[in-house]
């Protein structure tokens, strides 16, 4: 879409450029993304992935759900296999960067001080401190946030969603913005669901269907290492369609941003 | 709160603009923002003038249109409206949606004012009317 010569006009937005205005005022259509300069900063970030036939999940939770507990068992579990990498954002500490470079894995911590979450640029630095070259799979981990995090591209391929049983089953429909963002959706800490039977899987996952998502649903527990393969299956088979992808010369954006945006018409 | 980011997004997109079009300032600013966008629009409007404070949209007026969320039904083909949480089918019940229209966060139109008249291909030029 151009900008400078006005044929991104079209007969549908058109009234939005030619309404009248005042003496001396000029009005201009523009009609682009509000966060476009953040996603072309992660269309590039994905270039860089794709060149190396790296595969990036962006993981998103609310704080306290287990990311880094299951990030922590997957790479144990997947060290002979592939290559990973870990981006850690916080608004404060080194932990959980610590934690992973424990299990003898690279990782770069962003520190974002006071903001909410991670946008393309932050992770475009990150990716300027690390060693690519070699790298399979590439976690992002996001700062824990049901809200904010779902609203900037960071160049992903795949947005995976964790909701522990502690939390409640209800919140993909508290939190729409978020879970309609998911490729996937963990239940984690399910070792608890003894004890905290007042969660519903079967609800939580219903919670996701009404928003209109056929993502996956797993249900694990990283820490006592129960359910885990199906999740490790599911990372190989996304690793396998991004290299395929990447012989191709193409390339995915999360579910929620690939398609739609054709269907939508700017008049109202 | 990260209308604030957006805030700050949104006055770099129309400094851009103001540039492209040599322009001295923006008098309105409209965006159309989507229900699924993630971003609330009164957050956005209390974020906007610290974002904009001593540029060249400042006193700009920023106003807001809302798009519905609407959905189009892959199961049986259905346009309806739809709730945030609940986006399936108005008429079969069916999950398997896709949006049409309730995500949107555009820059849709910007008012410039301009110290020169400058000639643009969206109104006509004064020597010409």
């Amino acid at each position: 879409m151009c900008d400078t010569c006005g044929c991104n006009l079209t007969p549908g937005n058109k009234h939005l450029a030619f309404k009248p205005v005042a003496k001396g005022a000029t009005a201009v259509s523009v009609l682009k993304g509000l966060l476009a300069k953040n996603d072309d900063q992660a269309a590039h970030n994905r270039e860089h992935f794709d060149r190396r036939g790296i595969l990036a999940i962006n993981l998103m939770s609310s704080p306290g759900s287990g990311k880094t507990a299951l990030l922590e068992a997957t790479l144990t579990a997947l060290k002979d296999e592939f290559t990973c990498a870990v981006i850690e954002g916080d608004l404060e500490t080194e932990n959980d960067a610590e934690r992973i470079r424990a299990k003898g894995v690279q990782a770069h911590q962003i520190v974002t001080g006071t903001a909410c979450h991670l946008d393309a640029h932050l992770v475009h630095d990150a990716l300027h401190h690390m060693t690519l070259d070699g790298v399979d799979l590439l976690f992002i981990e996001n700062v824990g946030n049901l809200v904010c995090p779902a609203s900037f591209d960071l160049g992903q391929h795949l947005n995976v969603t964790l909701l522990s049983i502690t939390e409640g089953d209800d919140k993909p429909a508290k939190y729409p913005v978020m879970f309609r963002a998911a490729d996937a959706m963990l239940l984690t800490k399910t070792d608890l669901l003894p004890v905290l039977n007042d969660f519903d899987c079967d609800k939580a996952e219903a919670h996701l269907r009404n928003l209109a998502n056929p993502a996956p649903v797993m249900r694990l527990s990283a820490r006592k290492e129960l359910d885990m393969e199906a999740w490790y299956a599911w990372l190989r088979e996304q690793l396998a369609a991004q290299r395929a992808r990447v012989a191709l010369g193409q390339s995915r954006r999360p579910a929620i941003q690939s398609d739609g945006q054709k269907l939508h018409s700017v008049t109202a | 709160m990260h209308e604030l980011a957006v805030a700050q997004a949104l006055v770099e997109q129309v400094d851009a603009v103001i540039d492209q079009h040599g322009a001295a300032q923006a008098s309105l600013i409209r965006v159309r923002i989507g229900p699924l966008a993630g971003v609330v629009s009164e957050l956005l409007a209390t974020a906007f003038p610290l974002a904009a404070a001593g540029s060249r949209m400042e006193h700009a007026q920023l106003e807001f249109s809302h798009a519905p969320i609407r959905v189009r039904c892959r199961t049986c083909g259905a346009e309806t409206e739809a709730a945030m949480n609940r986006l399936l089918c108005g008429a079969c019940d069916d999950w398997h949606t896709q949006i049409l229209s309730g995500d949107e966060l555009l820059l849709e139109s910007v008012e410039l004012v301009t110290d020169t008249p400058h000639p643009s291909p969206l109104t006509p030029h004064p020597q010409n009317v």
